[in-house]
């Protein structure tokens, strides 16, 4: 019960930074302040918090569950490839987009797009798979904050009530706070995070017995051994996960969040450090999930593993529905507050437990982005804000900022799904493929609005197509796919253990090469936007 | 020239992320615990920093802060 009461002791003092944030923007019911912060955050606060709101469920939870199951793998499926491609998109895209929103007073990414090319209803099109989307992020934060809660209070706090308190939390904030608010709070997590993580890798390691002996003990055992190395993984899958990391960029609480920053110079730190962060937040958690595997005295790791075992060796004669009941008891999800549970003392779990509180909350800016997108291509975009005043289409935004939250919270006590799968094959999938979007907008003149919708349209029915596939077909056992269609001898499309295989890789990588060329294609075939609009984005370099 | 040796070193570390040596063994134990492969990947993040300060340092797109700021000083001199 003392890690619960230190981690209510948590929810209250965020409580309390994003009503203090509030109280700085009395009176100045401005959309920009809002939504943006008035475009003025520091250095300091603008990589952090930007780092926080990259950093979810997923990336805590939803990585030490899947590196219990999966092994050190996930590091280089996600992490490594994210320490690349995230930076580097911010420095071509996001500082574009920052420098275009200071120059023409965008604040999200559906009025670069309206304005670039030129259209209206496409972009309300835009807005519409984008807010999507986004839906599953809200959802896995609410989820986690149920998991972590539950688990931190031994199961006096149960999931439902865990999930509606961190909702209410973060509702809170994010209606009160504004942007200002969350940026604070996002800022306020990451340091607790970056502190606590690499705390609990020594305070677990020491309760372990040492991470020399586990490890050597994981090595020995042919069942763990595998979780060392990546020889279960292809490499094409592998190549495939290099594509996901371009959905960061597409995110709009990102790219909304690019627009916060007071100088583009603020963007030089960020991007270096970018990398080292990743590395700081996720080498702890993918490596306490690994070694959670050598883990014998702990009841709920011991059942999980042997929910794996039962997989592996009798799953194929399983019926589907058993296989996904023996996948959800071996979800690793938990297994890092169980070690905690076990290894740190009381008020010790209870920080710890606050600092992975504090990563499962970042889907605050998920929140503010879908409210801000809202309120300014749909309820402003379509007379709101022209009829009714700025004061109240913030007061709008505010609204919505409810409603979003109470149908996140009812979808997530419905969800079944783990959190890692729930994520990676939607929400991260879908905004990769919506890339090419953003490319063509900023680097290619010839791009069209048409183009636009292809790619748009594309990635909607991509997403909905790979749900619907893996609904009809259940997933095997663990082990070779099950192949649906080949041809000469070449798998074209499986069902895997995981999700789907389109020639070898994750649906990800056909989804962005051919968003991308439906582009290029639609492009060329259909008229540009007008030379004049063209040139304001094309304006030669001094 | 300055451009093409900065795309090639982006494209340097982009390959060197699938690294398919360390695929199938997991010792030597680095620190006696941590994985070959994983320590590589950890190595591999710090390449990517160093590689953002060279763009940072050599690729800084300075022109847009430049058109930006004037551009916002314009506006609000008109506001005046």
């Amino acid at each position: 019960m003392i890690p619960a009461i230190v981690v209510f002791a948590y929810l209250g003092i965020v409580l309390y930074i994003g009503i203090f944030a509030f109280r700085r923007s009395t009176g100045r019911q401005k959309a920009e302040d809002y939504f943006l912060a008035s475009r003025s955050l520091g250095p300091f606060v603008f990589l952090l918090s930007l780092f926080g709101s990259n950093m979810t469920a997923f990336a805590i939870l939803g990585s030490s569950g899947h590196a219990f199951n999966n092994g050190i793998v996930t590091f280089g499926l996600m992490a490594s490839s994210s320490a690349l491609v995230i930076p580097l998109t911010i420095f071509l895209i996001g500082t574009r987009v920052w420098a275009l929103g200071k120059k023409y007073g965008f604040m999200t990414p559906v009025q670069m797009f309206r304005d670039r090319w030129e259209c209206s209803h496409i972009g309300t099109v835009i807005f519409a798979v984008q807010a999507v989307l986004l839906l599953p992020y809200v959802i896995i934060g609410i989820m986690g904050g149920g998991t972590t809660l539950a688990t931190i209070s031994g199961g006096f706090v149960p999931f439902w009530f865990g999930g509606a308190i961190v909702a209410m939390v973060v509702m809170s904030y994010v209606f009160f706070g504004g942007m200002r608010g969350t940026a604070w709070v996002n800022t306020f997590q990451t340091i607790l995070f970056l502190v606590f993580g690499a705390i609990a890798v020594v305070v677990i390691g020491y309760g372990m017995g040492g991470f020399s002996a586990a490890a050597e003990q994981l090595q020995a055992s042919p069942a763990t051994a595998p979780l060392l190395t990546r020889e279960r993984i292809s490499p094409l899958y592998f190549f495939s996960y290099t594509f996901i990391p371009l959905s960061a960029i597409a995110f709009p609480h990102i790219l909304i969040f690019c627009l916060t920053a007071r100088k583009m110079v603020q963007f030089k730190k960020t991007v270096i450090f970018y990398p080292l962060c990743i590395m700081a937040i996720w080498l702890p958690c993918v490596f306490l999930g690994v070694m959670a595997n050598r883990v014998a005295d702990v009841p709920q790791i011991r059942a999980k593993q042997e929910a794996r075992r039962v997989l592996a060796t009798q799953g194929k004669t399983m019926e589907p529905e058993q296989r996904d009941q023996l996948r959800e008891e071996a979800a690793g999800d938990d297994v890092i507050l169980r070690l905690l549970e076990r290894y740190a003392p009381l008020w010790l779990a209870g920080l710890l437990g606050a600092g992975i509180m504090a990563a499962v909350m970042a889907s605050d800016s998920q929140i503010l982005a879908l409210s801000t997108m809202f309120t300014e291509d749909v309820f402003a975009f379509y007379g709101g804000k022209r009829r009714f005043g700025e004061a109240v289409q913030v007061q709008t935004g505010r609204i919505f900022v409810i409603v979003l939250t109470v149908v996140a919270y009812a979808i997530a006590m419905r969800a079944p799904e783990a959190i890692f799968d729930l994520a990676i094959q939607y929400a991260f999938s879908g905004f990769a493929s919506l890339s090419p979007l953003l490319v063509a907008a900023l680097f290619w003149r010839g791009s069209t609005k048409w183009g636009a919708l292809a790619s748009t349209v594309w990635t909607a029915s991509a997403v909905v197509a790979v749900a619907a596939f893996q609904a009809a077909v259940p997933a095997p056992a663990p082990g070779p796919p099950t192949v649906i269609w080949s041809l000469g001898g070449t798998e074209i499309l499986a069902r895997t253990p995981g999700g789907t295989a389109v020639f070898g890789f994750m649906p990800v990588v056909p989804m962005v090469i051919v968003s991308a060329l439906l582009m290029i294609v639609v492009s060329r075939l259909t008229r540009k936007p007008s030379e004049a609009t063209i040139e304001r984005y094309f304006e030669r370099a001094a | 020239m300055k451009r093409t040796l900065l795309v090639i070193a982006v494209a340097v570390v982009y390959v060197l992320h699938q690294d398919f040596w360390f695929w199938r063994t997991a010792r030597p134990l680095v620190f006696g615990f941590v994985p070959v492969g994983l320590f590589y990947h950890a190595c591999f993040a710090v390449l990517a920093s160093l590689l953002l300060w060279l763009l940072v340092k050599h690729a800084w797109p300075s022109h847009l802060e430049r058109e930006a700021e004037s551009q916002t000083h314009d506006h609000e001199e008109e506001a005046r």
